[in-house]
């Protein structure tokens, strides 16, 4: 009965919260107006019957979104320093090639985000039939420790939350 | 104007340091897309002025804005979420549109092993077993 | 003495976001294949939304927030249509 009322409860709550922030105000009629536009847009969503993420262990994406602050952090610091003082001849990066274990699709476009926001990767090719995923790394010293890297740090994470 | 505002020297000093640090990075994100030589080097270049680069920007201004209103500014929370939520969206598209291209034109900026996607899995199959080994170690 | 502070470092970081727009446009016209103009009109899109946002703290007015939110907006949907005329070479499937 829930699910048909309120289909997407997590969208609803942060347009709501959208509206009130573009609004800058917290009075009456703003709040049942975002309500309303939040509501609808919830149910607009659910006439495109996007499947519904199962999200599991939801204290595990705080964990998840500190380590992916602090990693973006380091590589925004690495990349810049690399493009200011690396000489070009020098050739470090380079295409890598790695299997993942995440098969939810929900999982891999977290991921996919997470590595291209970071300066020093970029998602580009995954092979949903092979589970191949084609990553550039700007700066690639040691290949199996980038695999490891992203296995352990986020694959693993991800895993816990969405399979 | 900013002349009419006042804040303390310590908070201006604070804003000043976000401000200017924020800037310094998109700076040095676009110096890199004008000086990197390939595509696939330059597409990590933006992303240091699209992370902490409007991060910095936006605190110093959330910074100032709360200090001389007064009152909790929170609009840049949204300006914040909304570009590192497209960001990534947009240079993905981007490099699978770049990857698609080169392999149409057979481009020299991909290794040979990258620029056909059904044999793309035989050249790394050492890669592969290699970091499997290391998984069932640990 | 903390307006003089402010100023002088504004302008210094809209000096910082000015050659950071040189160079995307530098890049934007140098090419030399389409996908790397339109990196390039990306990245000159949140770098015109970064001067927006500095100059709204210079003038101390909030308006120049929802200009700034247009424009990474028109950008995001600008470079994803973009993005999807070079892969299929047509806009809408």
């Amino acid at each position: 009965m829930t699910r048909r009322l309120l289909p997407y409860p997590l969208l609803v709550l942060l347009l709501w919260g959208m509206w009130l922030l573009l609004q800058q105000s917290v009075r009456p009629g703003q709040l049942l107006l975002g309500l309303v536009v939040a509501f609808l847009a919830g149910h607009a969503m659910a006439a495109l019957r996007v499947p519904r993420p199962k999200l599991r262990r939801l204290w595990k994406t705080l964990e998840l979104f500190w380590l992916v602050t602090v990693d973006i952090l380091h590589s925004n610091v690495a990349v810049a320093t690399l493009i200011l003082f690396r000489r070009h001849r020098a050739e470090t990066s380079a295409f890598l090639l790695m299997p993942l274990k995440l098969r939810d699709r929900n999982g891999l476009a977290v991921l996919a985000c997470i590595l291209t926001a970071a300066p020093g990767t970029a998602w580009l090719e995954y092979n949903p039939t092979t589970g191949m995923v084609l990553v550039h790394v700007f700066d690639l010293v040691d290949e199996k420790q980038w695999i490891e890297r992203i296995r352990h740090r986020y694959e693993r994470l991800l895993l816990e939350i969405f399979q | 104007m900013i002349s009419d505002v006042d804040i303390p020297v310590a908070v201006a000093v604070l804003v000043a340091a976000c401000v200017l640090f924020g800037a310094f990075l998109t700076m040095v994100g676009c110096l890199g897309l004008a000086r990197l030589r390939s595509f696939y080097l330059r597409i990590h270049a933006p992303t240091l002025g699209t992370s902490f680069g409007v991060l910095f920007i936006l605190a110093g201004s959330v910074l100032f804005f709360t200090v001389s209103g007064g009152r909790i500014a929170v609009h840049e929370v949204l300006i914040m979420v909304f570009v590192s939520m497209t960001t990534p969206v947009t240079l993905m598209l981007l490099a699978r549109a770049a990857l698609y291209r080169d392999r149409a034109a057979r481009s020299e900026e991909l290794p040979l092993w990258a620029r056909n996607p059904s044999q793309a899995g035989a050249a790394v199959v050492d890669v592969v077993s290699a970091a499997s080994e290391t998984e069932s170690r640990s | 003495m903390s307006a003089t502070i402010l100023t002088w470092s504004l302008v210094g970081a809209q000096a910082m976001i000015g050659i950071a727009i040189l160079a995307t446009v530098y890049r934007l016209v140098k090419g030399p294949r389409a996908q790397d103009r339109v990196l390039a009109l990306d990245a000159f899109y949140v770098c015109g939304m970064l001067m927006l946002l500095t100059f709204g703290i210079r003038t101390a007015a909030s308006f120049y927030f929802e200009a700034a939110l247009a424009i990474a907006l028109l950008g995001f949907v600008s470079t994803v249509a973009l993005a999807k005329f070079l892969m299929r070479g047509e806009v809408i499937e």
